[in-house]
């Protein structure tokens, strides 16, 4: 079976909440050595979209004006988060205090479960999203690969998923491709970000080739000794697993077949011993 | 009089009879800014109306990098 033919993820662009999206690598805007290596990095990442948060602002400092001057000149379509929250209240108000601000009822919905693992409250996370939904937002829910907490934010009306990788800020690539894996099998037509815990362009062409629709990932770029660099190529890794997956990979076999065809080699049939 | 209020977590003495005379006193574009009180968020459109009272817990967020 051709499965890039059969397979109802090859449409040809990234379609979001009805948005067509040009890129499918997502980036974060955080943690850059630099506000100028950033909105370097997310040219050369040819970003389809770019993450941003909130945060308390300091008396008389309006120092969000600048950063969001500078995010408008990408002319980038902009996802803020709710980073940070820890229930469903905290990230429905600063959802609402988001979509004031950035003018975009888009929204990545974090509610965090523990400290240690920043692993998504699986619970809170479908209450929240629920809520907001009901409000008017289009919302990207940061999940883990649990399949049944995935099947409870498309019902609360969420229209894309995005599972994470591994833990944020691991950098430890595909933890558990198997499930993962599955979740791709069970949603084939939701579209699917792979969210956090990328490290490596390995890591994001390898979500890519099992047909993951994008990768969302901040760290492993902001964090590169070049991070314009590694921004392409990460679009570089991207586009060759999205290549890969349209292009229908071989299956992998247990006992090797020679490339070489058989009929014809020289000395076939003398004994070698 | 002044009221005590939390403004981001730090008590803050305050002659602001509502929310948007805050943000003002803190010397915040209108449009710079988000609001939340007590934990509900209060758009731009509303914080003329919202009254403060003591022991209010206000927050006042701007766009941020974000991952």
């Amino acid at each position: 079976m051709n499965t890039a033919l059969s397979h109802p993820l090859t449409r040809p662009a990234l379609a979001l909440y009805g948005v067509n999206v040009p890129s499918r690598l997502l980036l974060g805007t955080a943690l850059y050595p630099s506000p100028k290596v950033m909105a370097d990095a997310v040219k050369a990442a040819s970003a389809g979209v770019v993450t941003v948060s909130v945060r308390r602002e300091a008396a008389r400092a309006n120092s969000g004006a600048g950063f969001f001057e500078l995010i408008r000149g990408l002319n980038v379509r902009v996802m803020p988060n709710t980073a940070g929250c820890r229930t469903p209240r905290e990230a429905i108000a600063t959802a609402h205090m988001a979509r004031e601000l950035f003018g975009t009822d888009w929204v990545k919905l974090e509610v965090i479960g523990n400290d240690d693992t920043l692993q998504p409250d699986l619970f809170g996370l479908v209450e929240a999203a629920r809520a907001l939904v009901a409000d008017g937002f289009k919302v990207f829910p940061y999940t883990t690969e649990d399949l049944i907490a995935a099947e409870r934010l498309r019902q609360a009306g969420c229209e894309v998923l995005m599972p994470w990788a591994a833990p944020i800020g691991t950098g430890r690539g595909l933890a558990n491709p198997y499930a993962l894996r599955s979740l791709r099998t069970y949603f084939p037509d939701t579209p699917l970000i792979i969210d956090a815990g990328i490290g490596a362009p390995s890591h994001a062409a390898a979500a890519m080739e099992m047909g993951f629709d994008a990768v969302l990932l901040n760290t492993a770029v902001a964090r590169a000794a070049d991070p314009v660099r590694m921004a392409a190529a990460f679009r570089a890794a991207i586009e060759a697993g999205r290549s890969a997956f349209e292009a229908g990979l071989m299956e992998m076999r247990d006992t090797a077949t020679p490339s070489t065809p058989v009929a014809g080699t020289p000395f076939f049939g003398l004994d070698r011993s | 009089m002044e009221l005590k209020v939390f403004v981001n977590g730090e008590p803050t003495l305050t002659s602001a009879a509502t929310l948007a005379e805050l943000v003002a006193q803190f010397g915040f574009a209108e449009a710079g800014v988000a609001t939340a009180l007590n934990g509900d968020f209060v758009p731009r459109t509303a914080r003329q109306a919202r009254r403060l009272v003591g022991d209010d817990q206000v927050e006042i967020v701007s766009p941020r990098q974000g991952g």
